[in-house]
């Protein structure tokens, strides 16, 4: 089986969020860039599965939708320990143009499995696996915590309201992942981050696509209040803050 | 001039970085508290390959450069130097040495299985009454034709228990005094060798410090380094790239030091606002950063030049010695922004304060470094 993970590249998750240009853009200066948790989580479940049973996975693939200088996000999967990677050298604009980036190469290759992240963590649109597997006319399964190969045959488990549902589908098909589909990431070992230049980082032109969102404009969330303390026995001066300035009783 | 790093470089500083905060700062006080070897620990790092970083690829090692290493050992060494020291000693003196002056069959045997981070290596030099003076060594490599008969005491040796390798520095002809000394590979179970408790020590409580004694410990004559009497010289080069190891990490507990220390800062108040915002508080930090940043390009440098194959004994020498003797006073800077807090072992200051004491007396004292740098400037 041949796998595929889609990966986004993202800001570092604690990065101070700045916009510009009249807060329409984020601001990209000193971002450190990573490799979107969900989706290396993905890349994870893949690895271990491919470590446990090499002679049924005959390759992992990741893609990104992405500039040149998301190249490093895509070696460091390659380090981390996928075989090979794509880049499609388009500015990812948003979970429409990626999701027709992604399917428009996907179709001329033949993956069995394409895993995609719930969410990338920077724009959480929650959009483009679903997306891609509709461009692809693929069977889908989203919130998936579990993935497993038996006997050839494939076993995912979702996330349900209260519980869990167990699925099997046919190849290929394409899994949204979340919470649980990996313990936590591989961290790249020397040979790993030495070996990851030479293996192949394929880059496909884009082809023509509508964009059908712009950025209107970013807001902050307010600023927390301060919190304020009062003597455990001071019931009076509670009731009076939470009636006069907090006016929710 | 280029004072950027590569991408490799970047990605071992975060692999380094990831690998501290998941796997060594969980249960890093207890094992200080409890002087307990961090075996899971070093395992883990030896198969992400962290203890052969340096060692050339056709030898199974990574293959990376000074820069790397001098990013890596910041990194482990701001959370836990008892596993830094481990990777500082396999790095710089043990697998350097035997990849610079071993011949192809000691590399073939020793270094592979090192550089893989299957074994562990130990570096044997100092003695009860050889530490700074190591000329005077009094362990002695007798001559016996096919072996040496190796006789004598080496004290506070990192790595004493868990190693698999020793190198072992001793005195084969007196007359010759240091023209006289070998240094010779010894495998650790070898008949006659016996180990002293493990050290109670103040700081980096949990590596493995202990005393080796050798009695009529046969020596095949094929693991000598080198020719006849080159072992004083193998120690000396083999210990100015050690001094990279050991400056870096003294930088690592003083950045780590100030990271807790910029961060309580933040947010503990005193008179009704956070700590930094007081003069007192936000100067020190100041003085902090620039030592820091002084340390940093210290290391680097001398990592460059090592790199390029420059001579860097000298450089080393002065990161060696400014790295060590800042991560003492930073390290009791950020003791003192905690306040009380910094004086117990939650907050790691105090741990980070001990740590800092050993580098400014291992691999060289800081009065060593002087004598090292201050006889360069006659010449």
């Amino acid at each position: 089986m041949k796998i595929l993970v889609c990966i986004s590249n993202i800001p570092d998750t604690t990065t101070k969020i700045k916009f510009v240009n009249n807060n329409t853009a984020f601001d990209i200066t000193g971002v450190q860039w990573i490799i979107n948790p969900w989706d290396e989580l993905a890349l994870t479940r893949a690895l271990d599965i491919k470590d446990a049973q090499p002679n049924t996975i005959e390759s992992i693939t990741v893609i990104n939708v992405g500039l040149v200088d998301a190249e490093p996000t895509i070696r460091k999967a390659l380090a981390i320990g996928a075989d090979k990677g794509i880049r499609i050298n388009a500015d990812p604009k948003d979970s429409y143009f990626v999701s027709y980036q992604l399917a428009e190469v996907i179709k001329k290759e033949n993956f069995d499995i394409i895993l995609c992240g719930i969410e990338s963590f920077d724009y959480n649109g929650n959009n483009v696996g679903g997306m891609l597997s509709e461009m692809l006319n693929l069977p889908s399964v989203s919130s998936v915590s579990l993935l497993d190969i038996k006997d050839g045959k494939v076993e995912l488990k979702r996330e349900i309201d209260g519980g869990q549902e167990t699925v099997s589908t046919q190849v290929p098909f394409v899994a949204i992942v979340q919470k649980g589909i990996a313990k936590e990431p591989r961290i790249p070992s020397m040979r790993g981050i030495m070996g990851a230049r030479t293996k192949p980082l394929q880059v496909v032109e884009p082809a023509a696509a509508d964009i059908f969102t712009e950025f209107a404009g970013f807001d902050l969330p307010k600023a927390k209040a301060t919190c304020k303390k009062i003597d455990p026995e001071n019931v009076k001066e509670l009731i009076n803050l939470l009636h006069n300035e907090a006016k929710v009783i | 001039m280029n004072f950027e790093f590569t991408e490799e470089q970047l990605m071992i500083q975060k692999a380094a970085k990831d690998f501290a905060e998941r796997e060594l700062l969980p249960g890093i006080i207890e094992r200080d508290d409890n002087a307990t070897f961090p075996a899971e620990q070093i395992k883990k790092l030896a198969e992400l390959g962290f203890l052969g970083m340096m060692t050339d690829p056709k030898y199974d090692g990574g293959g990376m450069d000074t820069i790397s290493y001098v990013l890596a050992m910041e990194e482990i060494s701001k959370h836990d130097s008892a596993v830094a020291v481990v990777m500082s000693v396999c790095n710089s003196l043990v697998n350097w040495g035997l990849e610079t002056y071993g011949n192809e069959a000691q590399k073939e045997k020793f270094l592979k299985p090192l550089a893989r981070g299957e074994k562990i290596g130990a570096f044997l030099l100092s003695e009860p009454e050889a530490g700074s003076d190591a000329t005077s060594q009094r362990t002695t490599a007798e001559d016996k034709g096919d072996h040496y008969l190796v006789n004598g005491t080496k004290n506070w040796i990192t790595n004493a228990n868990c190693a698999s390798t020793y190198l072992v520095i001793a005195q084969t002809n007196p007359e010759k005094k240091h023209k006289g000394i070998n240094a010779l590979i010894v495998d650790k179970n070898a008949p006659g060798i016996t180990l002293g408790p493990h050290e109670n020590k103040m700081g980096m409580r949990s590596s493995d410090t202990h005393s080796v004694m050798f009695t009529d410990v046969k020596v095949p004559k094929e693991n000598r380094i080198g020719d006849d009497g080159f072992g004083f010289t193998f120690a000396m080069k083999t210990l100015d790239g050690g001094r990279i190891g050991i400056a870096s990490q003294a930088l690592g507990i003083a950045a780590g030091a100030f990271e807790r220390a910029l961060k309580y800062s933040r947010e503990r108040k005193a008179f009704g606002t956070e700590i930094f915002n007081h003069q007192a508080i936000a100067f020190k930090l100041s003085d902090m950063a620039v030592k820091i940043e002084n340390a940093r390009n210290l290391c680097l440098k001398s990592a460059w030049l090592k790199d390029q194959h420059q001579p860097y004994g000298i450089a080393s020498a002065m990161a060696k010695q400014y790295c060590a003797d800042i991560a003492m006073e930073v390290t009791s800077e950020a003791v003192q922004i905690h306040g009380g807090y910094g004086y117990v072992k939650e907050y790691h200051v105090e741990r980070l304060m001990r740590e800092a004491k050993l580098t400014q007396i291992y691999e060289g004292t800081s009065e060593v470094q002087k004598i090292v740098i201050s006889r360069s400037l006659l010449k």
